[in-house]
């Protein structure tokens, strides 16, 4: 980006200042970024939380909140308690902010904060923190300049050339322009590169805050050794589509997740500042045993199926093992009242048609139906293999057998349960599931249809909702 | 004339390098110093807190001395504990009673009801939390200062100005490995 700017900067100064404009050029090009960072670098932090209608809040006010920020900020080795905001909206979202990790805040929404659990929560201020840690507060802000220092000078040239080229065509005609075509040359170049720049640089952009985004989650994980929180945490966050009317294109890189989504609407893969949600999810769910950034980056390479490097070598020098942790005791605050009544009323029903209750060691709890007959069964959440103690199936089923024995449309899903694999959809955003054979499948908010059959193995899962 | 310059370029050199290394060393010891000291801030935050939970719960748990009594225990042990293997060792202890406690809680709703105890458990629980990564920073600090002074070129300069290494903090978490529990109810 900065080589754009500099050849931006030369071109445009040699016209308009020929012969030899091009070096001051590249002066006032760079003075021009060098102005507005110093701007944003004493007064951006504070600009973003002003215009996003943030609260200040204190232990008092949120103690588990507060908690779980001073938590992730003894797990980064901040040297300072970041400030603590919320922001009144629906929309689940979190942002960081501040260019100095001494002088950073984290703000998270209303709707955030009453849809997470503790670790999820932990998850999404983690990402936060690695936001801070990083450094990308100060990046982004400084390749968001740049790439307004080239948006202008480009405007500012194009604009120029216009007009001058309709008032002084009597001018030029009657003087005879010195250098000719040297210098209309240098003019093409300067007019190519006005269009081309700002295109490629706001590419370049993108490309560069979708990579600070996987190496955010990649350090939130090893701040955590909890991927499935961020990663629960992010499904649950996708899965509302509510726009945050305070996020603009500015502020929308320091979100968790892109807050300027619109409904069904897909965004071009390379014009998003985000990666895409269900990549994000892909990977941090299919990092169960390890979470190294080295682990991050297998686990990057095996979802996307491509092989570039996310993670700064010095991060992937780290060789040492660290192993993911389980799930805290603690439940989900999420779930209460009516859906979690619904929810004993279902056990309660399974449990009368002698279904069995795994706990699998993420603290899901596996519903295995009677007449379930492979000796493991795969967590739908982590994708751990559980044992299934098939004897103790049997003799329940054997007792239960006398009385539902001469039910015909029983058996028909009886049949259909041992050769296929079932799983229930939790709401309608982005889910993922392992499939018996280890491969992890995905659902999509427009999925529609009854089954999905897996790439690897052929077995056939089919979806419920 | 220049002959004689060049071995004084690459002393000078030399000793700027080395200076610089031995600035690092001390800078990533400082690093371990002040992790093991956050440490020490949240052991002493949990060792504040459990006289008041213990107080709280006692009105409740009638039937539970023995579990209250450990973790009074475990606590004062913590507290008069030494060297750092000693005190990872009790502090384990005082983790594994804590936890062990909260499973007995879930007997008592009207416990679970009391609005004190509910601050006192999610302040108990972030500070479990805490101390977990204070440990893990204090280790990753550890590992990073070890891997300085065990590789050459720098290990040179350990050696001379006696760097040593330090010591992990661990703490043996029981129920780590356990299988998956059958709930047939």
């Amino acid at each position: 980006m900065g080589i754009c700017l500099v050849l931006l900067g030369y071109f445009v100064g040699a016209v308009f200042f020929p012969p030899d404009g091009g070096v001051a050029g590249i002066f006032i090009a760079l003075g021009a970024w060098f102005f507005m960072s110093l701007i944003s670098y004493f007064t951006g932090d504070s600009i973003i939380l002003a215009t996003s209608n943030a609260q200040e809040v204190s232990h008092d006010v949120h103690p588990q909140l507060f908690n779980i920020v001073e938590e992730m900020k003894i797990a980064a080795n901040l040297p300072v308690m970041p400030k603590v905001y919320v922001i009144d909206e629906a929309a689940p979202n979190a942002f960081a902010t501040g260019t100095r990790p001494e002088k950073s805040a984290v703000a998270v929404t209303a709707g955030l904060l009453s849809r997470l659990n503790r670790d999820e929560l932990q998850g999404v201020i983690a990402h936060e923190m690695s936001h801070i840690a990083n450094r990308d507060v100060l990046f982004m802000t400084f390749a968001g300049i740049l790439l307004g220092s080239i948006v202008l000078i480009s405007e500012v040239f194009l604009r120029s050339m216009w007009f001058s080229s309709r008032s002084s065509k009597r001018y030029r005609a009657g003087k005879k322009v010195a250098g000719g075509q040297a210098q209309l040359i240098i003019t093409a170049v300067a007019i190519a590169l006005a269009i081309l720049a700002p295109i490629v640089t706001r590419l370049l952009y993108f490309a560069i805050s979708r990579k600070r985004e996987y190496l955010a989650d990649a350090s939130a994980v090893r701040l955590t050794r909890y991927p499935q929180g961020l990663a629960s945490a992010l499904e649950k966050i996708s899965a509302v589509k509510l726009d945050l009317p305070s996020a603009n294109k500015v502020t929308a890189p320091m979100y968790i997740i892109n807050p300027l989504k619109k409904k069904g609407a897909r965004l071009l893969n390379l014009t998003s500042t985000h990666p895409p949600i269900y990549e994000r999810i892909g990977i941090l769910r299919s990092m169960i045993y390890r979470a190294n950034f080295l682990d991050y980056q297998k686990a990057y390479s095996r979802v996307k199926g491509e092989s570039s490097v996310i993670i700064p070598a010095s991060g992937l020098r780290q060789t040492e093992v660290i192993p993911v942790r389980k799930a805290s005791m603690e439940k989900g605050v999420g779930e209460t009242g009516k859906k979690k009544g619904v929810r004993e009323l279902v056990d309660l029903m399974r449990a009368v048609n002698k279904y069995a209750f795994l706990i699998c060691a993420c603290g899901l709890k596996i519903k295995v139906p009677p007449d379930f007959k492979k000796s493991k069964i795969s967590c739908p959440r982590c994708g751990r293999e559980v044992e299934v103690p098939l004897a103790e199936l049997a003799a329940l089923t054997a007792a239960a057998g006398a009385v539902t024995a001469g039910k015909d449309e029983k058996k028909d899903e009886q049949i259909s349960a041992r050769s296929q694999q079932v799983y229930m959809r939790k709401g309608k955003g982005w889910e993922s599931f392992s499939c018996s054979c280890g491969r992890l499948l995905q659902i999509s908010p427009a999925f529609r249809g009854s089954h999905i059959v897996c790439s690897t193995c052929g077995r056939r899962t089919v979806i419920k909702s | 004339m220049i002959i004689l310059l060049i071995p004084l370029i690459v002393i000078a050199i030399l000793f700027v390098v080395f200076i610089g290394i031995y600035n690092s060393l001390v800078r990533l010891r400082n690093r371990v110093k002040n992790a093991w000291s956050q440490i020490d801030v949240q052991l002493k935050r949990r060792h504040d807190l459990i006289p008041n939970l213990v107080e709280t719960a006692k009105g409740y748990m009638k039937h539970e001395k023995e579990t209250l009594e450990n973790i009074t225990q475990a606590r004062s042990r913590a507290m008069g504990a030494g060297s750092v293997g000693e005190r990872s060792k009790a502090e384990g202890t005082l983790s594994g009673a804590i936890s062990k406690f909260f499973v007995v809680v879930e007997n008592y709703p009207d416990l679970k009801a009391n609005q004190n105890f509910l601050s006192l458990q999610e302040e108990l629980t972030s500070t479990e939390n805490r101390i977990g990564f204070a440990r893990q920073s204090y280790n990753d600090q550890v590992l990073f200062f070890n891997n300085k002074i065990q590789m050459f070129p720098s290990s040179i300069v350990a050696g001379m100005f006696s760097f040593t290494v330090e010591e992990f903090f661990e703490i043996e978490e029981a129920g780590e490995r356990e299988v998956p529990k059958v709930d047939f109810s």
